[in-house]
């Protein structure tokens, strides 16, 4: 009885002692989403190899330029705000092997790049370090070699890679932009296909504008190019090789045939074929040709989009009356309509990350883009316009790019078209540079890995 | 026939029972608590969270105790002991001597504040003398109704809080504000994986972090937990950015150690 008794002694004594020293709990649920401020201090570069660069790039300092393709990056995500380099405290050679952190750290900057540029071998040696400045430490560090007209290109990895390291998920600079550049009045419109990096840069045009153009697509390894153009006055399905210059028409449908899209495994098309006023959704294999109908429904179905895994495929139908989304799987089967709410939904697209569909929904006269996830709940409007459509997913999902027009009077003058882009929380919304009025982009995946 | 009745009662009994439990349960719905507001507050904790009056009484009075030997041994005159009137509402007799001494302690103006406020406090809920009830019945009857009523609420949820978390409800609002400002969440975290970091800090008593140490360190490093660096590192840049931490002026045995849990999922679920 007593050991019983001494028994239940220890155990209130331990259980009491417990929970005296319990460590006190704080849940934190909560942050902010101001741009995290970072500094980008400019590359460092000798002097020889400054000069050897001035000669082969007319660049006055390849490693201020580089530093400024990375800033101006990093600013467009809305998720960093680089700090002003007239701020900065320390010099770029000294700042890349070993910084200063209260420098840093006194003006705000809670993370630090640096880099280093040369010339070895006439090739072009970037280096460059992430710095923890409140942590006083290095997080990251790489270098790459190229060829000196790749410089921009090096900006863009580094933004990438930095992206990566202090959000957590891949980012997308290293892309490219395909879209329709038009140019001329509204009722006389000249378009042609055009690529540039996704900051605006190294525009270049693939077709001459003799034929109309219209929602050209990437295929997954980038180097394809499906779209729409007309053939013997008939909108067609073209396909367009980057490299090459080749282009085919795509199957031999006697009618027309548009909204093409890649699987995502770059082995099959999948578009929309048009005869006798109703329309369906195919895809045709690309090396075999076999063409299978997708849909058999006597409405239009149009804006097929395959689901990353390529199990399913978001489209949109008339078929209940109005225009609205519909899931499938990718056989076909088990049709089931997402979009609910009011008003008109089109081109669908489905998130790289498998996660959300993006789409134009028109109501009460206005375009808006907007994402729902992909059984419909959850549908938040992004932005809204006067005219605005055809969202396409930057390659780690989280920005949509679309284009958006103005009024004209009617003689189609004060008309044009820009692209714009928007990331998912909807504040962070900008137009996309570019040489000429654009319409119809399409953003490429990530040309390294 | 009685047998019958027997039985009869029983499984009356019996459906009574289950209906009793098992009725009011499957119409339970899940709890949905808001979640709490926070707010700049000032650190009055240390004055009012003490759960029951007669307790806040002895409390209060050896504060009082403590500050009047503090200021005998520092410069207080004695003079200023005299003046011993309550403010505008009547005071039991023990209470006036809490009422007077505040006023003794000139130099720190905002603890006077502080107690006055208190001890009318009290003196509202539970200490008001029978006989001066007449000067409260002035009063509208509504607004003490809810006065007694959030004050209720406030004791309740301050006892909740002190006995989860060791912190006054105050206290954690401050703590977490502060560093809500300081954390900026990498937005680019899936939202359906279970990232939770938890820090341990070793803290000065001005709040200042003597170190920091994250309970899953393993995890840090493992190949496929990018995501929880990512968040782990932000979670260490927002107490670096934070410190010295808003932590309470007293009782610093009580937080020396403290676990601060980051989750983002319901900022990134939006």
């Amino acid at each position: 009885m007593r050991k019983f008794i001494f028994l239940i002694y220890i155990c209130l004594f331990v259980f009491n002692w417990g929970k005296a020293w319990s460590l006190i709990e704080v849940d934190i649920t909560r942050g902010n989403l101001n741009p995290l401020p970072l500094a980008v201090s400019p590359l460092s570069v000798d002097q020889n190899s400054k000069e050897k660069f001035k000669d082969l790039l007319k660049l006055e300092d390849i490693g201020v330029e580089i530093s400024k393709v990375v800033e101006n990056n990093l600013r467009q995500s809305g998720l960093f705000n680089p700090l002003d380099p007239k701020a900065f405290l320390q010099k770029p050679d000294i700042a890349h092997v070993k910084p200063r952190f209260e420098d840093w750290a006194l003006i705000k900057a809670q993370a630090l790049i640096t880099g280093e540029v040369k010339i070895v071998d006439e090739k072009l040696r970037v280096e460059f370090r992430l710095w923890d400045v409140l942590a006083g430490k290095e997080i990251m560090a790489l270098a790459f070699t190229t060829v000196s007209e790749n410089w921009r290109r090096v900006g863009h990895i580094i933004t990438d890679k930095v992206y990566q390291r202090l959000t957590g998920e891949k980012g997308y600079f290293d892309t490219r932009i395909i879209y329709v550049a038009e140019e001329g009045l509204k009722t006389s419109r000249i378009k042609k296909l055009a690529i540039m990096d996704q900051d605006g840069f190294n525009t270049k045009y693939l077709t001459l504008g003799n034929e109309l153009v219209l929602t050209p697509r990437f295929n997954p390894t980038n180097q394809m190019v499906t779209y729409l153009s007309y053939f013997k006055n008939l909108p067609r399905v073209y396909l367009l090789d980057i490299e090459t210059g080749i282009q085919e028409v795509v199957g031999d449908f006697p009618g027309m045939t548009f909204a093409p899209r890649f699987s995502p495994d770059g082995k099959k098309i999948i578009m929309s074929f048009a005869k006798d006023g109703n329309s369906d959704i195919y895809t045709m294999d690309l090396e075999s040709r076999e063409v299978e109908k997708i849909t058999n429904h006597p409405s239009i179905d149009t804006s097929p989009s395959y689901s990353p895994d390529g199990k399913y495929i978001c489209f949109n139908s008339d078929r209940s009356g109005y225009q609205q989304i519909y899931v499938m799987r990718s056989d076909g089967s088990k049709v089931k309509r997402i979009s609910f709410g009011n008003g008109l939904y089109g081109t669908p697209v489905w998130s790289p990350r498998g996660d959300l569909i993006a789409f134009t929904k028109l109501h009460k006269g206005k375009f808006y883009i907007g994402v729902m996830r992909t059984d419909g709940t959850g549908e938040r409007l992004l932005t809204e316009n006067y005219y605005q459509e055809a969202p396409s997913w930057s390659p780690n999902g989280r920005v949509l790019i679309f284009y958006r027009e103005t009024k004209s009077d009617s003689a189609g003058k004060g008309f044009s078209a820009k692209l714009w882009s928007i990331d998912l929380t909807g504040y962070n919304e900008r137009m996309v540079k570019t040489e000429t009025d654009a319409s119809d982009p399409s953003w490429s995946s990530l040309l390294t890995d | 026939m009685t047998n019958n009745i027997i039985i009869s009662s029983a499984l009356h009994l019996l459906l009574i029972i289950i209906t009793a439990l098992s009725l009011p349960f499957l119409a339970k719905k899940p709890i949905d608590l808001p979640p709490i507001v926070s707010i700049e507050l000032i650190q009055i904790t240390d004055k009012t969270s003490i759960p029951y009056a007669p307790k806040a009484k002895k409390i209060i009075e050896e504060i009082k105790k403590k500050e009047k030997e503090k200021l005998v041994s520092e410069q207080a005159p004695p003079k200023k002991v005299k003046k011993e009137k309550p403010d505008a509402i009547p005071l039991p007799d023990q209470q006036k001597n809490i009422v007077k001494k505040p006023e003794e302690d000139k130099q720190n103006p905002e603890k006077i504040d502080d107690e006055i406020k208190q001890v009318s406090e009290f003196e509202k809920k539970e200490l008001f003398d029978p006989n001066n009830i007449a000067a409260l019945i002035d009063k509208s009857k509504e607004e003490t109704a809810e006065m007694i009523k959030s004050d209720n609420k406030v004791t309740q949820s301050q006892r909740k809080s002190v006995i989860s978390s060791g912190l006054t409800l105050n206290e954690e609002d401050a703590l977490k504000a502060q560093i809500f400002g300081c954390w900026s969440i990498p937005l680019g975290l899936p939202y359906n994986e279970n990232l939770l970091v938890r820090i341990k800090l070793n803290l000065k008593p001005d709040g200042t972090i003597i170190n920091s140490e994250i309970l899953d360190h393993a995890r840090m490093n493992k190949p496929g937990q990018g995501f929880y660096k990512v968040l782990a590192e932000s979670a260490l840049r927002a107490i670096r950015l934070c410190q010295p931490l808003r932590v309470p002026t007293t009782g610093y045995e009580r937080w020396k150690e403290i676990q601060l849990n980051f989750d983002a999922r319901e900022m990134l679920q939006g």
